[in-house]
């Protein structure tokens, strides 16, 4: 199981990353459950939500404690930080978030994923860092996310192919830095 | 092939599939996805969709098509369900079928658009004028509103009385995998429930068909209003539905309703982690009660209390308190004005007491 929360301004993919998260882990036969903010949270404020995925049936949809934060402004990076399990890992998109975390006792990721995926696709973000996750999870193949992304794109299918290779390119990225 | 649905949507498509041609709602947060879905999927089924002027006269709309034998719904969150009440007892009192879905806000007043569960009492007790009740649901995942929206049109037209369906902003805007059914036969259903026998469908036998409320003689009044009693006798009998978790030992019993359940379910497995052996009893049916089953388990020795879990200030624990009739202490756990406990805040209430 991986509990995951995704949090930055509105209008930066934080919602459509945990869409993305939960399609791949349908294709890969996981149940999975995705839970927005929504309402004033969303104007002006940050957006979050909160994306589980398990081989078991998924309780709550809430997530008091996330395995995994990933963080597109700093106000999240002040507000989710301390609540991740310790040994967990928080990833920022390091374009825009020029604080580091605090805590010691997780794995910290820094990732220009605006800038690395720009030079692919330059929407391509937030799938960019969907193939950064997929080391990380371990347990969502990279093909179960190729079919989400051909998925969520179904209507325009003429920018499938540039999300692939951002998708494709982020896997890469974070395998090395694993290394 | 299960796809992912979020809440309010999934509710709307499994209307259709069971059914639903009519909608007629007034937008408001948490549940605007229903009507913005029902606004162009039921043109594609041969539907209609209205965007009333109001809530009452949405409600009053339900109770014209419902009564000309359509399958019609409405949907709404907290303070536009308060302002349908006056309908639903109509529709109660003119024993109509149809669907009301509540997709709970904070209240009381305008209050917030976070998830709650402060109307309980106004879903269960009434809500409306007289001596009426709605067959209450309240389902906990995204396939279980699909399965009970999908069921619910039938149990609203074998009874001829209204079905209300509870959520909250939680479980109509979250995404889950689930499966739609597949469409049912509006036609067939029109026939299974002998609607042809009632309806005031403008091009029947020539014969007047009358669909009101008004019993002004107290003799017919009474008479009818123990007929309807009557029934909810039977629908007690029949419809009530209730999960039990990890019930067989549990010590602790949490009591909780839809997205509040779920956080049970997860503090439970927590516990029984820690050696605690906890279960939850889970209400499907708010109206009938599943009273039967909760004073079962407060009759076996194994259980020391109940904890009933409620996003309110207290209401269905009025009900647990009923039911355990003094047998076991009943507790209760609440958040409010939108806020939502967390499995943690549960684990620790069983070990502290607080």
């Amino acid at each position: 199981m991986n509990k995951i929360i995704i949090s930055g301004f509105g209008g930066q993919g934080v919602l459509s990353l945990g869409k993305f998260i939960s399609y791949s882990a349908i294709e890969q036969n996981l149940n999975t459950s995705w839970l927005p903010s929504y309402g004033p949270e969303m104007r002006g404020g940050t957006a979050n939500c909160s994306v589980i995925y398990s081989h078991e049936d998924i309780a709550a949809p809430v997530i008091d404690h996330p395995d995994i934060l990933i963080v597109f402004n700093e106000p999240s990076l002040d507000k989710f930080e301390n609540s991740v399990k310790a040994g967990g890992t928080i990833i920022i998109n390091s374009d825009i978030v020029h604080k580091k975390t605090t805590r010691k006792d997780v794995k910290f990721f820094e990732i220009p994923v605006d800038t690395l995926a720009a030079e692919i696709n330059k929407r391509g973000a937030n799938v960019y860092m969907l193939g950064v996750l997929l080391p990380l999870f371990g347990d969502i193949s990279e093909e179960c996310a190729i079919h989400a992304v051909e998925h969520v794109f179904e209507s325009k299918p003429k920018v499938i192919p540039s999300n692939i290779e951002c998708l494709k390119a982020g896997i890469e990225y974070m395998k090395k830095l694993l290394k | 092939m299960k796809k992912l649905w979020k809440g309010n949507e999934a509710i709307a498509e499994a209307a259709v599939a069971a059914g639903c041609r009519y909608f007629f709602g007034y937008p408001i947060t948490p549940q605007n996805e229903i009507p913005e879905y029902m606004s162009w999927r039921l043109y594609e089924v041969g539907g209609a969709f209205i965007q009333a002027e109001s809530e009452v006269s949405a409600i009053n709309m339900v109770y014209g098509a419902a009564a000309a034998g359509a399958r019609a719904m409405t949907s709404s969150s907290s303070p536009g369900v308060s302002l349908k009440q006056e309908g639903i007892s109509y529709i109660a009192a003119a024993e109509l079928p149809c669907v009301i879905v509540n997709m709970m806000r904070s209240g009381p007043g305008l209050g917030g658009i976070q998830a709650s569960q402060g109307d309980y009492f106004q879903a269960t007790k009434g809500g409306g004028h007289g001596d009426y009740h709605c067959i209450v649901y309240a389902p906990s995942t995204v396939q279980e509103f699909v399965d009970i929206m999908y069921n619910a049109f039938d149990v609203a037209d074998e009874y001829r009385n209204p079905v209300m369906i509870i959520g909250d902003g939680m479980l109509g805007q979250m995404m889950e995998p689930a499966e739609i059914p597949p469409m049912k036969d509006v036609t067939k259903m029109y026939e299974k429930y002998h609607k042809d026998e009632w309806a005031t469908c403008g091009h029947s036998d020539g014969k007047a068909r009358i669909i009101n409320s008004l019993r002004i003689e107290p003799d017919e009044n009474e008479e009818f209003t123990l007929r309807l009693y009557k029934k909810y006798e039977e629908i007690a009998k029949k419809e009530t539905k209730v999960e039990e978790y990890r019930m067989d030992d549990a010590e602790y019993v949490f009591v909780a309703y839809g997205s509040v359940a779920r956080i049970c379910k997860a503090a439970i497995v927590e516990l029984r982690e820690q050696g605690i052996k906890a279960g939850l009893i889970r209400p499907i049916t708010l109206y009938p009660y599943p009273s039967a089953t909760i004073e079962k388990a407060a009759r076996r020795d194994s259980v020391k209390k109940f904890v009933t879990v409620e996003m309110s200030m207290g209401q269905m624990v009025e009900d647990v308190r009923l039911a355990v009739n003094g047998l076991k202490p009943v507790e209760f756990y609440g958040r409010c004005g939108g806020n939502v406990m967390m499995p943690a805040d549960l684990v620790k209430y069983i070990k502290e007491g607080k």
